[in-house]
């Protein structure tokens, strides 16, 4: 890999968002709709139930977590779609950057993405709603790591879906990806969904890594073994998707796809 | 760079593209690539970049195959300009310029950028978006895009198209000096027979995907008995 072809493709999107305004709002503004509406949600249910009862922030910490997640998905494949909306697709590809260093570009400038809208709306929830996810401690860094590659994996395997069938492709793909979020058991205890549906449910990250959330807000201890589990299929579906996004690839070059792909 | 096509052949789905085509661009010779719109021009370029992969054949640059582990090294050194291609829209002009100058690992990155910027006259509008540009003012940003790297060999897929003569001149023009002062080899494919002529050492003639005719301007309009390369184009094009 060569960091500094990296570097070039990361520096792409920054000037991008630092020359539009829209852009830095609209990466500003969802998330911090998200603790809004999450935090009032969470103080009605910290009063009025008896499961969080005196946990004041578990749901917003999940909110927060799970908006993590959907706004790296869409950090990756955002940047995706820009270069198919203004055509410079093709440059991209007959440019000398590997396959490998455009996903690990686009890997690491989404983090910056994805951190330009949370990081304020993480601190807003702490004055208004006094919940900090700061209080989840140590562990919260690879909460947020273990999300943050399966936030990309899902942002990969639709920006495959986009290079394999065009830009036409993103609806189907966003829809059926989060026909996976109730799966991912945010809110609730897994032991609600019926018994076949925790089978899918555990084999996705997202359950293993929310269930020790909730345990470590709630019961204030720490096990870090779901973590690792989470930690580790996250990774799992990561290569997953590489492998994927390769396949995608290899086939657009069999279609000829790659050299004016329509809007 | 020299370019080696050997029994090139690619077919989309049910459709032949490209139907087993073989020539040569020797090094610092710029050649025309003719034919009727879908003959396979684009197609063919296409595979030369390696963005399309061949369903048969093989293509060696300077000996290598670009559909093998070579692609990244070749690409260094090779760069495309084509209309139907742009760059970021809400990026400056030095922006874009300053990124595919590191993509391509351009050394002295300022210094390549204003001297590109003078000769193709960027200089008014270099820190303005690209999106805010005219039709012409784009196509040359394009064409310095393609040009960041020096290529040793440069793709051209009608880099004129849709600009007024004046501008199209201009880079005609431009590119007339540049295949002199540098050591480039050119494929042009063109539907501007007067381009053709002024730019192109030799030139292949393709149809429904086939090579039907190749030599220089002069040789093909002596043997089709026409006066000029337009005449020429439109004998061999509908076969009578
Ligand atoms: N990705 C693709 N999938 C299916 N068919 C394709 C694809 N790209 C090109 N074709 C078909 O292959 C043929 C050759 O197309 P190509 O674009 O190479 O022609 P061209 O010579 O560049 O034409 P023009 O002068 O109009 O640019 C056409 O019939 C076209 O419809
Ligand atoms: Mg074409």
């Amino acid at each position: 890999m060569n960091l500094s072809k990296i570097y070039a493709l990361s520096l792409r999107h920054i000037f991008l968002i630092k020359s539009s305004f829209p852009r830095l709002l609209d990466l500003l503004y969802w998330p911090t709709i998200q603790i809004f509406l999450w935090g009032f949600i969470s103080k009605f249910f910290t009063l009025n139930s008896t499961y969080y009862n005196n946990t004041v922030g578990v749901i917003l910490t999940a909110a927060i977590l799970y908006d993590f997640l959907f706004r790296s998905s869409i950090s990756y494949n955002m940047m995706f779609l820009e270069e198919i909306w203004s055509r410079n697709f093709t440059n991209l590809f007959i440019s000398p950057i590997k396959i490998s260093e455009i996903i690990a570009a686009l890997t690491l400038t989404a983090i910056f993405r994805t951190l330009i809208g949370m990081v304020p709306a993480s601190l807003i929830a702490i004055p208004l709603f006094g919940v900090s996810i700061f209080s989840v401690g140590p562990a919260l860094i690879f909460l947020l790591i273990s999300l943050y590659i399966f936030g990309v994996t899902l942002g990969l395997l639709v920006t495959a879906g986009l290079i394999r069938f065009g830009p036409s492709f993103e609806n189907i793909a966003w829809a059926s990806l989060f026909f996976l979020a109730p799966l991912g058991c945010i809110y609730y205890p897994v032991e609600i969904l019926p018994e076949w549906l925790r089978v899918i449910a555990n084999a996705l990250p997202l359950v293993h890594l929310f269930e020790e959330m909730r345990n470590i807000l709630m019961n204030n201890t720490v096990s870090y073994l779901p973590i690792m589990k989470g930690f580790l299929i996250s990774l799992l579906y990561f290569t997953f998707g590489v492998f994927i996004f390769y396949l995608a690839y290899f086939g657009a070059r069999v279609r000829g796809t790659l050299i004016n792909m329509g809007e | 760079m020299n370019v080696k096509i050997k029994n090139l052949y690619k077919k989309f789905e049910n459709k032949i593209a490209v139907n087993g085509i073989n020539f040569n661009i020797s090094e610092n010779s710029t050649l025309g690539l003719l034919g009727p719109n879908g003959c396979g021009k684009t197609t063919t370029i296409g595979m030369i970049l390696g963005l399309i992969k061949p369903s048969k054949g093989e293509i060696y640059i300077d000996g290598l195959d670009i559909n093998k582990n070579d692609r990244i090294k070749l690409l260094e050194k090779i760069n495309f300009a084509s209309p139907y291609i742009e760059l970021p829209k809400k990026l400056t002009v030095r922006q874009n310029l300053e990124i595919f100058a590191r993509l391509y690992g351009v050394r002295d990155i300022e210094n390549s950028i204003d001297q590109i910027a003078n000769d193709l006259d960027l200089k008014k509008f270099i820190g303005k978006k690209t999106g805010e540009l005219s039709s012409g003012q784009k196509n040359r940003v394009s064409l310095a895009k393609s040009l960041i790297n020096e290529p040793k060999l440069l793709l051209l897929d009608e880099p004129t198209a849709s600009l007024d003569p004046d501008i199209g001149d201009f880079i005609r023009g431009y590119l007339e000096k540049y295949k002199k002062n540098k050591n480039v080899t050119i494929l042009l494919a063109s539907h501007n027979m007067s381009e053709v002529e002024r730019l192109c050492d030799e030139v292949i003639m393709m149809k429904n995907g086939s090579l039907v005719d190749e030599g220089t301007c002069n040789q093909l309009i002596k043997k089709h008995g026409r006066s000029n390369l337009e005449e020429t184009f439109l004998k061999i094009a509908r076969g009578k």
